[in-house]
């Protein structure tokens, strides 16, 4: 069990109002799963999220992740599994401009102790070749199309080899030929045993995944698995 | 993060944006150079000013029309003029034991013309024995002679650079020059002295008193006397009996009334160091405001530079930037600019001062340049210490959001 949620639930106070994001949801993940939260807008998917991946603080509920409770880490701590066990893949890619590919993709490793530099820049040029980007290498992000630019975060986001891949609407703002070509590169990492969970609120984005999870005013209202699974590879996702 | 890992990623970092890179080392710069260049005009100007008086020469007492007290300058140094000093003075303190030489003095600005040649020079009503009071000599041809003013006689004394302006290689001696209409018979051309004061003795035309006071100017007073004394030892016991002398003559029984004062070249050293110093104060001053506003300055570029960089800084977070290495980054990207700055801003002011010293000195002054040291030391401490607090602050908030938080404000 990688993820393991215990009736979390999480509020904010924006500027004196309360909202509340999240009322409770408990869930688990495997290892090697592909899960895909779907929800409208305002449905707490993000939130969630960004819980899961360390990125936000929950409210209250208890959260384990690869068997250590959450509340035992302390700021040094979260980052370093930001680090070393996650790798987000955002839907504005958020790729630092006016610097390589390749820099890019080894931001990640500079927050890495004891690393070897060297191997780092021969593992991110692999990974690089693999996601079809050897000729963008030493390309700025803004020279790369979408598409381009999303794998560049993907490959960003497995330099450390991480236990965990969290995409929040990688597709989101990609026309449907770079989606796919996207949702084929995060169905081949899943193939390799990498687990992906993957935010977004369009249905054939989702039906790539294995299981779905559904969000609604901060609570679950479906988790199913995937029975006709979409093969992105197979064409383009309608 | 590895030391070059550092290294690298500032030089990344701020050759990414390098409008805003430079706009903030701008306020360091401008702050670091204006304070140094101008605590070194402060110095120069007052190095000036001090050396016009010690240029006047030792063992010399100064007698200025108008009440003074001790320590303050008399009216003639603000502009105005007294007239209560008379030629008939000079005469009767000459006639005093100890005092060797006497000179006194009126001045005016005109037009001195040869031929096709005018030039807009000072000239100066003099006495014989200003040779002797002013420590100086003439290079060729004579001085103005006690007949000379006695006759009223039309003779004149050129400056050396006068000299060499209105005549270029001609011989002056003897030509005939006009000023302001009036013709004068070059008699001598002094030597060179040197620029020193704010006056450039070697553009001076001298004429004799009577001359200056009667025709040229249609005066009776004189602007001040000049007495040179025999030793050191006796300006005090002179000063004294100059003083005693110009009561009796000016018929004044309370020494608080005077209409004179009397000083020797040490006094007004003192007086003069004084108001230089005030002058100094006030350029200081200056220099702290512009120190004050190129630290907003500073402060603001820091300021919307880090919240530019929210977004960065969420991003880094996320993929696992502690906040210590958030603050390390930032910590060295303000270093670093503010050290180049503040080396540029030094480099800046010293070549500032050196063109102002250069270009007075242009005009025939001997302007020095002078630079202190701890004026470069408290502008680049002042505006590093601010590049550094206010890179610092704003990123330190930054560090302490959520990496969510930071991302959204992008």
């Amino acid at each position: 069990m990688l993820i393991k949620l215990e009736n979390i639930a999480k509020d904010y106070t924006d500027e004196g109002v309360r909202t509340t994001a999240l009322r409770g949801i408990t869930l688990t993940v495997e290892e090697s799963e592909f899960v895909a939260i779907m929800g409208a807008s305002g449905s707490g998917k993000s939130t969630l999220m960004h819980i899961i991946g360390f990125l936000d603080k929950k409210t209250s509920g208890r959260y384990f992740f690869d068997g250590e409770n959450e509340n035992d880490f302390d700021d040094a701590k979260l980052a370093q599994i930001r680090n070393q066990k996650i790798g987000f893949v955002f839907q504005a890619y958020n790729l630092l401009t006016r610097t390589s590919v390749l820099d890019n993709v080894l931001l990640p490793t500079i927050y890495t102790p004891h690393l070897d530099a060297k191997a780092a820049d021969k593992k991110a040029r692999q990974i690089l070749e693999k996601l079809r980007l050897s000729h963008r290498v030493d390309h700025q992000p803004n020279q790369l199309s979408g598409g381009e630019q999303q794998r560049a975060a993907i490959a960003r986001a497995l330099i450390n080899d991480p236990r965990l891949i969290l995409a929040d609407e990688p597709t989101g703002n990609l026309d449907s030929r770079s989606g796919q070509e996207v949702m084929e590169t995060l169905q081949d990492l899943n193939e390799e045993g990498h687990t992906i969970v993957m935010v977004t609120h369009e249905k054939y984005v989702a039906e790539c995944a294995r299981r779905i999870i559904t969000l609604k005013d901060g609570e679950m209202i479906s988790d199913q698995k995937v029975l006709v699974r979409h093969v992105a590879k197979d064409g383009l996702i309608k | 993060m590895r030391f070059f890992q550092i290294i690298k990623n500032t030089k990344n970092n701020l050759s990414l944006n390098k409008t805003r890179t430079f706009l903030t080392m701008l306020g360091i710069i401008i702050g670091v150079a204006a304070v140094i260049a101008i605590v070194s005009v402060g110095a120069g100007a007052q190095e000036l000013l001090l050396a016009q008086v010690k240029a006047m020469g030792s063992n010399l007492i100064g007698i200025l029309p108008g009440a003074s007290d001790d320590k303050g300058p008399p009216a003639a140094v603000f502009g105005i003029e007294v007239t209560t000093l008379k030629y008939d003075d000079a005469l009767e303190i000459r006639k005093l034991p100890d005092i060797v030489a006497i000179c006194a003095y009126v001045t005016g600005r005109g037009t001195v013309g040869y031929f096709n040649q005018n030039k807009e020079l000072n000239y100066t009503g003099v006495l014989p024995e200003y040779l002797t009071v002013e420590d100086t000599a003439v290079a060729k041809g004579r001085f103005i002679k006690q007949e000379d003013n006695d006759n009223m006689a039309r003779n004149a004394v050129l400056g050396s650079k006068a000299a060499s302006d209105i005549f270029g290689q001609e011989n002056p001696l003897e030509k005939q020059i006009k000023i302001n209409q009036i013709t004068f018979k070059v008699v001598g051309v002094m030597t060179e002295r040197g620029a020193s004061g704010l006056q450039n003795q070697d553009e001076q035309v001298f004429i004799p008193l009577k001359i200056a006071q009667k025709i040229m100017l249609g005066i009776d007073h004189v602007a001040f006397i000049r007495a040179k004394v025999d030793k050191e030892a006796n300006i005090e016991p002179s000063i004294g009996r100059v003083k005693d002398l110009l009561r009796f003559r000016h018929r004044i029984k309370d020494a608080s009334k005077d209409d004179f004062s009397v000083r020797s070249t040490a006094q007004a050293l003192d007086i003069l160091g004084s108001i230089t110093q005030a002058l100094k104060m006030f350029l200081a001053a200056v220099a702290a405001i512009s120190l004050v506003v190129g630290g907003i300055g500073i402060m603001n570029i820091m300021f919307v530079t880090v919240s530019e960089r929210t977004g960065e800084i969420g991003l880094r977070k996320a993929v696992g930037a502690k906040r210590k290495d958030i603050l390390l980054q930032f910590l060295v990207e303000s270093a670093v600019m503010t050290s180049f700055g503040g080396l540029i801003g030094v480099a800046l002011g010293l070549l500032i001062s050196a063109a102002i010293a250069l270009g007075v000195n242009y005009f025939g002054y001997d302007w020095k340049l002078i630079v202190a040291p701890l004026s470069i030391f408290w502008a680049v401490f002042m505006a590093a210490g601010v590049g550094l607090v206010f890179g610092l602050w704003p990123a330190n908030r930054a560090s302490l959001m959520s990496p969510m938080e930071a991302l959204r404000k992008q």
